[in-house]
């Protein structure tokens, strides 16, 4: 068993109920996708598995941990083997891209190495190899500031391909990727998943792209699961409950960068 | 005109006549002729300033001390400023922070000048007090920018890479570091702008450089050395102005 | 090479420069400690360190006898006495300097009379003397003004004077060469002199920033005379060096202290007079 929540709940201080009883559990090498409604506590979720937050009632168990009751170094140590994509990514503009995709594996380094890599990048062919994988290998040595949103984006998915994790972890991870190339993220953190046999937990905006590629669908509304099912169970009544506070179901077609000269724009799933 | 202004001129018209009166200066006594024709002995003595090659080669040593202990105490100040900005910035929580700032507040307070004169007497006369002077003051400015500078970074590439195990210390190198960095050189560099000027002249209570020269040639009663002394002083000036604003065009322009 | 190129990836391009750079930094602050003497055992020397230790060691208590008190509140007016009057002297020189040197005030300009290049040449040792008095460090000025009048007040007197003379002079004609010039430029076609075309065409409008300014000054002014005290200028600094020289360390800190209340002092009152003059 990869993850395990037992009656997770948490509320913010302001009193919003952001994740409320939340009871699953993901085992090892499965890949699940997480939808709902803008607000329905995806982030939140995830963050709780990502250990970034400590849940106000209920239990958690990440890896066959249970994180909050280990000692400081053994909770870096499971951190280090827990890899998240965040949706805005985390990294210092001024950074250069190959040294931001290195900072994936320095929770695993020894301190020497996490400094000598300052000085000079310890594994320039790693990193080259995982930016190959998103398509942006020219960028190796470019600053983060000289990115676009979309190809920032890729690097933050990089860093984590790079940091090798047993569990994956993806918020929203292609919000600012036309849909190309959403679909070349999302399927690369796919087969990652599946060639090292490792979980992957996916909250996506876009319908269509968690339906596609995701063998397990768990719909969140109001900080509770409304379904968790496999894709060709979960239809398009249920969905529009899910979606219910919102006008149409979200896909790919609605997202700000779609590119639709390309011609790869698809078909809205629920019109 | 409102009242209030006619009540601050009135307060800022005695101020004045309070200060003269106060001070009982006789500056009437530097008008009579007597005083006038000791007063152009006196500049004229300056003149024509020592341009001999000897002493050339002694204020060339002197221009080149002014800017050791500038570039020295600078670069320390920067170093420790970093050191201090790190409790000052909230790291290891509210007392340190408080603590920090205690410390940068009383070294910045301080004026050069006066950590001068005192490390005169910690350290000897000649550079090596100036230096420590000048490294003191400049922490505490340096210190106190750093340390803001730090606590405005955003938060979330820190937070990313602890969230992935990193260690905090490393975290700070690649998570913040490259956030700071270019404020640290840039507001460092301009530092030791300010500092080799202040160098030039901490020398007047024994600090080394240009200024312990200006002291003692005026005390040995040398004025024809103490003004290539002051010529040097202007030229240094004049010379790291047009250098600064070269930089600073060439710095925003490329 | 290409063997080498697919272990190790490409060669950081940035790799070199950086290494250069540091190896300049490296290389040009290396003599750069040995100029300084810089020798941290001169600190630990015992003798030194002994002497040090004990002067030190008399920073507390603070010296409080009613006579040392009494020297230091005089002290202290007499520092205060120092900035003010310097600051009128300063305006003395200043204000002259600033209305000769300002373009916008010259009546040769406007028309091309036979003042014109007359004007433009004798603005040019205007503008040299007010570079050459705030170029000179006021403590310069002080150091000089000593060996001329002696030790005591005046020295930092005149100091102030000519050193913030320099500064106001250049700053004042900049504050009134940024203001609108046409109030003026019509007062002086219509044949108005240069005093008139000043008090009534720019006068009230550059007037809140003349004075903000010089009130800044008066600031720093105070911070200048208690420095300036340690080469025989007069006032705090004069004090604070004789207590230094003697070692008596509860005499040093407590100057020190007051010099700290004492600027926090002019902070205040220099925001309270720009806020009323505002």
């Amino acid at each position: 068993m990869s993850l395990r929540l037992d009656g997770v709940g948490l509320v913010y201080s302001n009193g919003y109920r952001a994740v409320n009883g939340v009871s699953i559990s993901i085992g090892a090498g499965e890949r699940v996708a997480i939808i709902g409604p803008s607000g329905a506590g995806k982030s939140t979720l995830l963050r709780l598995i990502a250990t970034a937050q400590r849940p106000a009632t209920g239990a958690i168990e990440v890896l066959g941990a249970a994180p909050w009751i280990l000692g400081r170094g053994a909770l870096r140590k499971l951190r280090s083997r827990i890899g998240m994509v965040h949706q805005a990514p985390p990294i210092p503009p001024r950074q250069r891209v190959v040294t931001a995709v290195l900072a994936g594996r320095v929770g695993q380094w020894p301190m020497w190495k996490g400094l000598a890599s300052l000085a000079y990048p310890v594994d320039v062919a790693g990193a080259q190899s995982v930016l190959a994988r998103m398509e942006i290998t020219d960028k190796l040595f470019e600053r983060c500031d000289r990115l676009s949103g979309g190809q920032l984006q890729r690097v933050g998915v990089a860093r984590v391909l790079y940091q090798q994790p047993d569990l994956m972890l993806a918020d929203e991870p292609v919000s600012a990727v036309d849909p190309a190339l959403s679909d070349r993220v999302i399927s690369e953190l796919n087969r990652e998943a599946v060639a090292r046999r490792i979980t992957l937990v996916a909250s996506l905006h876009a319908v269509d792209l968690a339906l596609h590629w995701f063998p397990r669908i768990i719909g969140l509304r109001a900080g509770e699961v409304e379904f968790d099912l496999p894709p060709v169970r979960v239809t398009d009544a249920m969905l529009r409950e899910l979606y219910a506070s919102e006008a149409t179901v979200p896909t790919q077609g609605d997202q700000p960068l779609a590119v639709e000269a390309a011609g790869i724009r698809r078909k809205p799933m629920c019109s | 005109m409102r009242p209030m202004h006619w009540a601050v001129i009135a307060a800022l018209a005695s101020a004045v006549w309070a200060s003269f009166a106060y001070l009982s200066l006789d500056l009437g006594h530097l008008l009579t002729t007597e005083a006038q024709a000791l007063m152009w002995n006196y500049v004229v003595s300056f003149f024509p300033p020592d341009l001999s090659g000897e002493y050339l080669v002694q204020i060339g040593q002197g221009t080149l001390e002014t800017i050791a202990i500038s570039a020295v105490g600078t670069a320390l100040a920067a170093v420790f400023g970093m050191l201090l900005a790190l409790p000052a910035s909230g790291r290891y929580g509210t007392v340190a922070r408080a603590v920090a700032r205690l410390v940068l507040n009383f070294l910045r307070s301080i004026p050069e000048l006066v950590w001068a004169a005192l490390m005169v007497i910690a350290a000897g006369l000649g550079p090596f007090a100036g230096t420590l002077a000048l490294a003191w003051h400049t922490t505490g400015v340096i210190g106190r920018l750093f340390a803001e500078t730090l606590e405005n970074a955003p938060a979330e590439p820190v937070q990313a890479l602890q969230l992935s195990g990193c260690r905090p210390s490393l975290a700070f190198l690649y998570g913040t570091m490259p956030n700071v960095l270019p404020q640290f050189v840039a507001y460092s560099l301009y530092r030791w702008e300010i500092n080799i000027r202040m160098a030039a002249i901490l020398g007047v209570v024994g600090a080394g450089g240009l200024g312990q020269m200006l002291y003692f040639s005026l005390s040995l009663f040398h004025q024809q050395q103490a003004m290539t002394v002051i010529l040097a002083m202007l030229v240094l000036v004049v010379l790291v102005d047009t250098a600064s604003a070269w930089l600073r065009r060439a710095m925003t322009g490329g | 090479m290409s063997a080498a190129a697919a272990v190790w990836g490409p060669r950081d391009p940035s790799a070199l420069p950086r290494a250069a750079l540091t190896v300049l930094i490296i290389a040009l602050l290396w003599p750069g400690f040995r100029l300084a003497e810089f020798d941290l055992a001169v600190l630990f020397d015992p003798r030194n360190r002994d002497t040090v230790g004990k002067f030190i060691g008399t920073f507390f208590p603070l010296a409080t006898s009613a006579d040392f008190l009494q020297l230091l509140l005089k002290s202290t007016l007499e520092t205060l006495a120092i900035a003010t009057a310097g600051m009128v002297i300063a305006m003395l020189v200043g204000c002259p300097l600033a209305l000769f040197v300002t373009r916008s005030l010259s009546i040769s300009r406007i028309g091309p009379g036979r003042g014109y290049i007359l004007g433009r040449v004798l603005r040019l040792p205007a503008r040299f003397a007010l570079m050459l008095f705030r170029s000179i460090p006021e403590i310069v000025w002080a150091l000089l003004f000593v060996r001329a009048v002696g030790l005591g007040p005046a020295a930092g007197l005149l100091a102030i004077g000519v050193a913030y003379g320099g500064m106001l002079g250049k700053v004042y004609s900049e504050i009134l060469e940024s203001g609108d010039v046409r109030p003026t430029t019509a007062l002086l076609e219509t044949g108005s002199g240069r005093f008139v075309a000043f008090f009534y065409g720019m006068w009230p409008a550059a007037l809140p920033e003349l004075v903000s300014y010089t009130v800044y000054r008066w600031e720093c002014a105070v911070r200048a005379s208690v420095i300036m005290g340690f080469v025989g200028a007069g006032g705090l600094g004069q004090q604070m060096e004789l207590s230094m020289r003697m070692l008596n360390g509860g005499e040093v800190s407590t100057i020190l202290l007051i010099f700290l209340l004492l600027v926090v002092l002019a902070d205040t009152l220099s925001a309270l007079l720009r806020k009323l003059t505002a």
